[in-house]
C-alpha cells in the first residue's frame, strides 16, 4: 500500500531547491521576488495524499491549468491515511487529513503549523473551525471539534491551542453531518432514529463501517437512541463505556444483524447498491454514487441528530523554500472557491461558503446550501442527475443540518483500549 | 590463494555463502526484526523500544485470539480437506486415465489457465455471483429450487472456504500429479497380476506412492491458508476474521508491536504444524 519515492544523487526534487534558492538570492539582492517565484512553480510538484473524498483528479487538473504546478494525489483509506501522515513525513508535501487525525499526528511532529496571516480569506472560514461556534448562540458537540486541535502556539508547536493563535495545524477545506443511509424502497416505513441499525427488522442487512474512530461514534449514537447509556461525553468514553458499547453490538454482530462492514467508500456504495444492505453508516457522496446509479437511497435526517466531521489541509514539516510558497499558494487557491463548490455539489460543505457560492448557480446554491427546493435538474459535479425540479436535499438546509449535530469524530483518551477492544468486535 | 581455493572447506563454504547471504538478509533479519519489535511498547503514534512482554500478554490474556486461531486451524482444515479430495481426483485422472504424454500436458496446462489473471479478482468476481440478487440466487429461484434468497451463500464461512478451495485447489494437483506421473506403471501391473482389484491398488499402491506429493500439496495449502487476510476479509464481508487479519488490523491502527507479536506466534504455530505434518512423511528420503 505504501510507495517509497527515495532517491539518492541529484534529484530533479534537489536541483529544485538549488534553483529555488539561488532565485531568493537573486531576488532579494536585484529584483523584487515574486516576479522569479512565479516562473520557477511551474516546475514544482506537489505532493498531495488523503481519504477519495476530496482526492480528486478534476482538482489536479485545475491547480496544473490555475496554477502552472503538478498536484500529484494519493487516495487512501482512513487508516492509511492516518498510518502515512504518522510514520513517512518525508512520503508527502500536503496531507488531507481529517481533524481526529491531526489530533493523532500532530504531536509526531511531521507536520508544520501555518501561519494565518499568509491564509487570504482567513477571515471568511466558517466559525465551527475558529471559535468552535456555528452561529454565536450554538453549543459545541462533543468529540474532537475541529477548533480544538484546529490552533498551535507557534511555527514549530507541537500542542493544541484553544484560541485563535494564528498558527493553524489543518487550514479547513470540508465538513459535514454524517448520518445513516437507508434504501427506502426496501424498507418502506419512516426510519427516525439511530437505534434502527440495530433493529431485528434488518437482521442480515444492516452494515457498519469498520473505521474505528468513526464507528465507535456511530454505535454511541445507536446505544444512546436505544436508550441503553447515556454518555457524559461520546467523545472521550472511559473503558467501561468501550466496554459496554462494544458488548451491544458484539452480541448484535452474533445474532446476525449485520451483512458486511466495510472499510472503504466504494464498499459501501456496492453493499447498498446491490441491496445486500438496507440501512448502514454511509458517506454523502456515497449516497451520491448510489442514486446516480439509479437506485434510490436516503440519507436519513434523525431526530438524535447527526455525527460530524472536519478536514483540512496540512503541511508536511519537510516542506521549505519554493515548494512551500507553492503550498501556500496551492491553499489560498483552495479556499478561493472553485473546489468549494465543485465539493458542495457533491453534498459536502466548503468551510469557506462565501467564496465556493461564486462558483455555483443559484438553483445549486438553494438546494445543496439553504435547503430549498430546487428549480430544475441538479448535476453532480460529473454531470449525472442527482435530484430533479422540486426535490429537497435529505435533512435540508445547512443551519439544520450541521445546527444539529451532536458529535464529532474523536479520539479519546483510552484510544489505545479502544482500539484494541475494536479489534476484538470485528473478529468477534 | 590457489592453494586457499583448492581447500575443500573454503570452497565448500563459498559455494554456500551467496544462498547463505540472501537469507540472512531477507529472511532471518526481518524476522529477527518482528520479534524484537513485538517486545516493544506502541503509542498513538509512536513506538518506543522496550522489553516487556505486554503485547503477549495482551494476545494470550484475550479470548477472541483463541477463537481466531480456532478458525484459522477450522479455515485451513476444510481448504485441506477440499483441495486434497479434488486435487488428487483431478491428479488421479490426468495421470492414469489420459493416455498420451501430449493430452497429458494439453490438460495439466489447462488447469492454470484461471492462474494467469490475479488472486484477488478470481475472489472478488464470487461476490456478485453468490450475492443475495446473485447470479446463483436468481438461477435457483428461477428453477423453482429456493423461494427465497439464500443469504449463507455470501459473507459467510461458506463464501470464504469457497474461495480458498477454488484458489488454492491447483497448489495440490501439481504435486500429487508429480509423484503420480513417477511412479511405475509395472507396480500397478504387477498388483494386478497380483489379484488386487481397482479399491485395493488405489489404497495399497497408488496413495502410499503419492504420499509425499499430497505432504508438499498439504504444506502449499496450509500455510498459504493460516496466512492470508485478503479472502477472509472480503468473502466474509469483514465479519470474520483468522489471524492474518488480526495482523492487518493491527497495522492498519498503527500498533505494529501488537501486530510484531501476533505474527511471531502465527509463524510459531505454522512451523510446530508443518514440524507435525513432516513426522508423517520424510520429505527428502521420498524425492
Amino acid at each position: 500500500m505504501t510507495k517509497f519515492t527515495s532517491r539518492t544523487g541529484l534529484s530533479r526534487r534537489t536541483l529544485l531547491k538549488g534553483a529555488a534558492s539561488t532565485a531568493i538570492a537573486a531576488g532579494s539582492t536585484t529584483l523584487g521576488a515574486p516576479m522569479l517565484w512565479a516562473q520557477n512553480i511551474k516546475d514544482v510538484t506537489i505532493r498531495q495524499f488523503g481519504t477519495g473524498v476530496s482526492n480528486l483528479n478534476d482538482v489536479a487538473n485545475k491547480v496544473k491549468e490555475d496554477l502552472g504546478f503538478t498536484l500529484e494525489m494519493t487516495a487512501l483509506d482512513t487508516d492509511s491515511v492516518t498510518q502515512r501522515a504518522a510514520t513517512q513525513p518525508n512520503s508527502f508535501d500536503i496531507a488531507d487529513i481529517e481533524y481526529f487525525i491531526c489530533k493523532k499526528v500532530w504531536a509526531a511532529g511531521n507536520m508544520q503549523a501555518m501561519d494565518t496571516s499568509k491564509i487570504a480569506n482567513y477571515d471568511k472560514i466558517a466559525g465551527t473551525f475558529r471559535s468552535g461556534l456555528l452561529t454565536p448562540t450554538s453549543t459545541i458537540a462533543q468529540g474532537t471539534a475541529p477548533h480544538t486541535v484546529g490552533f498551535t502556539s507557534g511555527p514549530n508547536g507541537t500542542d493544541f491551542i484553544q484560541e485563535e493563535s494564528g498558527w493553524m495545524t489543518l487550514i479547513p477545506t470540508i465538513y459535514n453531518a454524517d448520518t445513516l443511509g437507508i434504501r427506502p424502497d426496501l424498507i418502506g416505513r419512516p426510519i427516525n432514529n439511530w437505534s434502527e441499525l440495530l433493529n431485528p427488522e434488518f437482521k442480515g442487512k444492516a452494515s457498519i463501517l469498520d473505521i474505528s474512530s468513526i464507528g465507535i461514534m456511530d454505535m454511541a449514537m445507536v446505544v444512546e437512541s436505544m436508550g441503553e447509556y447515556t454518555y457524559p461525553d461520546k467523545g472521550n468514553m472511559t473503558k467501561e463505556e468501550i466496554d459496554l458499547t462494544l458488548s451491544i453490538f458484539t452480541e448484535a454482530k452474533k445474532n446476525g444483524q449485520f451483512r458486511a462492514f466495510w472499510k472503504s467508500f466504494d464498499e459501501s456504495v456496492n453493499l447498498m447498491a446491490s441491496g445486500e444492505v438496507v440501512i448502514q453508516s454511509m458517506w454523502s457522496p456515497a449516497i451520491t454514487a448510489v442514486k446516480s446509479q439509479g437506485v434510490p437511497c436516503v440519507y436519513q435526517p434523525l431526530e438524535e441528530g447527526y455525527r460530524s466531521w472536519g478536514g483540512g489541509l496540512g503541511i508536511s514539516a519537510a516542506l521549505s523554500g519554493l515548494e512551500l510558497e507553492a503550498a501556500y499558494e496551492y491553499i489560498n487557491w483552495y479556499l478561493s472557491g472553485w473546489v468549494g463548490g465543485y465539493l458542495m455539489r457533491q453534498g459536502y460543505y466548503s468551510a469557506v461558503p462565501e467564496t465556493s457560492k461564486k462558483f455555483m448557480t443559484a438553483d445549486e446554491w438553494g438546494f445543496w446550501y439553504e435547503g430549498k427546493a430546487a428549480q430544475g435538474d441538479i448535476l453532480s459535479p460529473t454531470g449525472d442527475k442527482l435530484a430533479g425540479a422540486g426535490e429537497v436535499r435529505d435533512g435540508g438546509a445547512f443551519l439544520d443540518r450541521m445546527g444539529s449535530v451532536v458529535c464529532w469524530n474523536s479520539v479519546m483518551d483510552e484510544n489505545q483500549y479502544m482500539v484494541r477492544k475494536w479489534n476484538e468486535f470485528i473478529a468477534a | 590463494m590457489k592453494k586457499l581455493l583448492e581447500n575443500r572447506n573454503v570452497t565448500g563454504w563459498l559455494m554456500v555463502s551467496p544462498l547463505a547471504a540472501v537469507l540472512l538478509v531477507f529472511l532471518v533479519m526481518p524476522i529477527v526484526l518482528i520479534v524484537i519489535v513485538s517486545f516493544w511498547r506502541a503509542t498513538e503514534f509512536s513506538i518506543i523500544p522496550a522489553f516487556e512482554w505486554d503485547n503477549y500478554a495482551f494476545l494470550f490474556g484475550s479470548p477472541v485470539t483463541y477463537t481466531v486461531f480456532f478458525n484459522t486451524f477450522k479455515y485451513a482444515f476444510i481448504t485441506w480437506a477440499f483441495t486434497l479430495i479434488i486435487g488428487f481426483t483431478v491428479a488421479y485422472y490426468l495421470a492414469f486415465h489420459i493416455r498420451s504424454l501430449t493430452w497429458q500436458v494439453a490438460l495439466f496446462l489447462l488447469c492454470t489457465i484461471p492462474f494467469w489473471t490475479s488472486n484477488i479478482i478470481r475472489m472478488i468476481s464470487w461476490i456478485p455471483f453468490l450475492g443475495r440478487n446473485g447470479i446463483a440466487n436468481s438461477t435457483m429461484m428461477s428453477w423453482g429450487v429456493i423461494d427465497e434468497p439464500v443469504e449463507w451463500l455470501l459473507f459467510s464461512d461458506f463464501a470464504v472456504i469457497l474461495a480458498f478451495v477454488h484458489l488454492y485447489t491447483l497448489f495440490m494437483v501439481v504435486p500429487i500429479f508429480n509423484t503420480m506421473m513417477r511412479i511405475d506403471k509395472s507396480l500397478i501391473e504387477a498388483a494386478r497380476d497380483a489379484g488386487a482389484n481397482g479399491a485395493q491398488i488405489l489404497w495399497n499402491v497408488i496413495i502410499p506412492l503419492t504420499k509425499p506429493g499430497i505432504m508438499i500439496g498439504t504444506i502449499f495449502v496450509v500455510t498459504l491458508v493460516m496466512g492470508d487476510f485478503i479472502t477472509v476479509r472480503f468473502m466474509s464481508g469483514s465479519q470474520s476474521a483468522n489471524v492474518g487479519r488480526l495482523i492487518s488490523n493491527d497495522i492498519a491502527l498503527l500498533q505494529y508491536p501488537s501486530a510484531s507479536a501476533t505474527a511471531i506466534v502465527l509463524l510459531a504455530t505454522v512451523l510446530i504444524t508443518i514440524g507435525i505434518l513432516l513426522r508423517f512423511v520424510d520429505i527428502r528420503k521420498e524425492l
